[in-house]
């Protein structure tokens, strides 16, 4: 008991030794807003931001209100969430899954090697996959049918498998998931999300291999992992929000190590190429204008520099959701509060 | 103090290996781990599934696949939970012909499509508890049920295992799926509230009723799927009893067929040798133990013997994501619609099992 309480009470206070480093340096950027709107059409919050191997900006926004239908004792809930596809330039070029049954709370998109788009919709437990041509090829999750109807009754109740809250559970029961990320094999890893506090590991073809974590604030236990990157070897990295840290697992959910002084991580990203970084942020919680900063940090956790700051203004951060960092000096931010995206332009050190 | 941190931190990466990797087994109820059919060494059919069979228009998306069927010239229709639930119709060849239906007061949530002999098209809307008769033009030609006014509000959800307060002659709880006997006479599956099955004549007017929950012979537990053969028999896929039951046209019960899993969807085919089909489709939450023992369609003779089966759990072209309809007006053509991948897929089945291999 003893040496476990020593032991609590040197990593508690391990914690702050680490953050004691020295200042963190200030990346000099630019900022523009790309988009070109055609008229009658608006952004809501921008929930994903993402671009495809041609530079084309894909953009998953909760825009509209989401519609709940009488139906008996149950409700139905539909739309409240588009996918708008713009040319590099900023040009309209089109939408994406009208009326979509999965479309209900935007959550994130993201785009694979071979140009699919990913969609995570918060509302409908659901990860779409589109082909680049725009239709469905995949569905991970299921959009609850209702409110619960005890209608079988008893023993041969035939619900989807519900533990505790943050218990963890299989397969693809996903409780408003955050994000989706793929290794260089085509695997596929959901973090799910503010409920569930796990990472879901599937195959390429969508069959379930494996999940990890549950709520709590030990080495591989989530406070709400929010968003989900990995590397070129594998390694799976979580922004686990609520615990301020990234946690680093090999690619089987084998807990490595984890990073702080990044602040709480909200978004996260991985540049390709043959020297990757990981992009951070330290978005502002709904109702204030703190923190904001995105940080530019190396695998191994340390920090190359930070840049921004929350606000309204160009060139700040207004609860930042998303970050696309295919290009690792010209990124694209998205923002819920600001009901836009910027295009980032970090400068080199003068 | 340096030593006692590196010690500790020692410790504590290694408490974080000893971490067991995943949470325990999540628990399954009694249904759920008694997926797997009883019958054994069934041989396989080979068959493959026609790829690209649905040419969507640009804006046009399924959703959950709920419910296929086709016409006497082959047309495909489709209800589906879209965003809204939409009915839609294609050809044969799986060109877009045209939305029935758009809007309508009784699309609220699609169970099932099927069209009759004459080529009447009917919609079974568990949202909405209603039976929808569609002429082959597409205009309403007859209501079963009705829409709860959205005046009550949402009714109370029942607690579980509330006693089922009794069924009425002319209204479902949340119905699941239509058939029909040579005289025209219908068959309602009234479903997830009501575990029976209703009998009007061709006009609409209540004949007899039955069934209600409970496990005994002639008793049923969830009613998800109806079929008939040119006798007017009546195949009932009775799902949370994990069991097919036969009544005669007049509901008489007659049989139980019990070794081909949990039946999500059944379907007679037509001709002078009937055939009759049924998915033990995999549940909708993709656990890799369950999708092992689930996910196959079984091909009988209407007295259940067991001819053959084919597919498996997947979300690949071929392979089933939660089978919840069969059409197989033509024995050797199936089309099924899929609850967790949002489509549609035809399935040529080989009529000679084991001489060419599926592909």
């Amino acid at each position: 008991m003893r040496l476990s309480a020593i032991c609590f009470l040197g990593a508690a206070a391990l914690a702050p030794i680490l953050q004691a480093q020295a200042p963190v340096r200030e990346i000099d950027y630019s900022a523009i807003n790309p988009l070109k709107l055609p008229e009658h059409l608006y952004l809501g919050e921008v929930a994903g931001v993402a671009t495809d191997s041609k530079g084309n900006i894909f953009i998953y926004t909760r825009t509209g209100t989401t519609v709940a239908a009488f139906g008996g004792s149950r409700t139905f809930t539909r739309g409240g969430s588009r996918l708008f596809e713009f040319a590099s330039s900023g040009k309209f070029l089109r939408e994406i899954g009208q009326g979509l049954y999965g479309f209900v709370f935007a959550q994130g998109v993201r785009i694979d090697p071979q140009d699919n788009i990913w969609v995570v919709d918060a509302g409908s437990n659901s990860i779409i996959k589109f082909n680049p041509e725009g239709r469905v090829l995949m569905l991970l999750g299921r959009k609850q049918e209702s409110v619960n109807v005890p209608s079988e009754g008893g023993e041969i109740a035939f619900p989807r498998i519900t533990g505790p809250q943050g218990s963890g559970v299989e397969g693809d029961n996903f409780n408003h998931p955050a994000d989706v990320a793929f290794d260089a094999s085509g695997n596929i890893f959901v973090a799910d999300g503010t409920v569930n506090s796990r990472v879901a590991k599937f195959d390429k073809n969508g069959g379930y291999l494996a999940t990890w974590g549950q709520t709590g604030a030990a080495p591989g236990q989530f406070n709400t992992p929010r968003s989900i990157a990995v590397d070129k070897n594998g390694d799976v990295y979580v922004a686990d929000v609520n615990n301020h840290r990234i946690q680093v697992f090999d690619n089987n959910g084998k807990f490595k190590m984890q990073y702080t002084g990044m602040g709480a991580p909200a978004a996260l990203c991985i540049s390709p190429g043959a020297h990757q970084y990981l992009y951070s942020s330290d978005s502002n919680p709904s109702g204030t204008l703190d923190h904001g900063e995105i940080y530019q940090m190396e695998l191994d956790g340390n920090i190359v520099g930070k840049f921004g700051r929350a606000g309204t203004q160009p060139k700040e951060f207004g609860m930042v959701n998303a970050i696309d960092c295919r290009n690792p000096t010209e990124l694209f931010v998205g923002e819920l509060a600001n009901w836009r995206i910027q295009k980032v332009a970090l400068h080199a050190k003068q | 103090m340096k030593p006692l941190y590196t010690s500790c931190f020692v410790a504590l990466i290694s408490l974080a290996n000893a971490l067991p990797q995943g949470p325990p087994p999540q628990h399954l109820s009694r249904a759920q781990l008694n997926s797997k059919a009883k019958a054994e060494n069934v041989p396989e059919i080979p068959y493959t599934s026609v790829p690209n069979l649905l040419k969507l228009p640009p804006n046009l998306y399924l959703g959950e696949g709920i419910g296929v069927a086709t016409n006497s010239k082959g047309h495909i229709f489709v209800y589906t939970r879209s965003g809204e639930t939409h009915l839609m119709e294609f050809d044969s060849k799986g060109q877009f012909l045209r939305e029935i239906g758009e809007g309508l007061y009784g699309f609220l949530f699609a169970h099932a499509v099927r069209v009759d002999a004459q080529d009447n098209i009917w919609a079974v809307d568990e949202g909405s508890n209603m039976v929808i008769k569609f002429n082959p033009e597409g205009r309403v030609a007859m209501l079963l049920g009705r829409r709860p006014e959205s005046l009550d509000g949402l009714l109370p959800t029942p607690a579980a295992n509330a006693p089922t307060p009794p069924a009425k002659p002319y209204e479902f709880s949340r119905p699941t799926d239509v058939t029909w006997d040579p005289e025209g006479n219908i068959f309602v599956a009234d479903g997830y509230g009501n575990s029976r099955v209703v009998k009007y004549d061709k006009n609409g007017r209540f004949i007899a009723s039955a069934g209600r929950k409970g496990s005994e012979p002639g008793q049923l537990n969830l009613p998800h799927s109806i079929t008939s053969d040119a006798e007017g028999n009546i195949y009932v896929a009775d799902r949370s009893n994990r069991r097919i039951e036969v009544f005669d046209k007049d509901l008489k019960f007659k049989a139980i067929y019990d070794q081909v899993g949990m039946p999500w969807a059944v379907c007679v085919s037509r001709g002078p040798h009937q055939y009759l089909y049924s998915s033990n489709s995999n549940l909708d939450f993709n656990i890799a133990e369950l999708n092992q023992v689930t996910g196959e369609i079984y091909k009988m003779e209407l007295d259940g013997t067991i001819l053959g089966k084919f597919g498996k759990s997947g979300k690949q072209l071929g392979e089933f994501s939660t089978v919840h309809e069969i059409d197989c007006r033509n024995p050797n053509e199936l089309y099924v619609s899929e609850i967790t991948s949002w489509r549609v897929q035809k399935l040529l089945l080989n009529s000679r099992p084991n001489t060419t291999s599926s592909k």
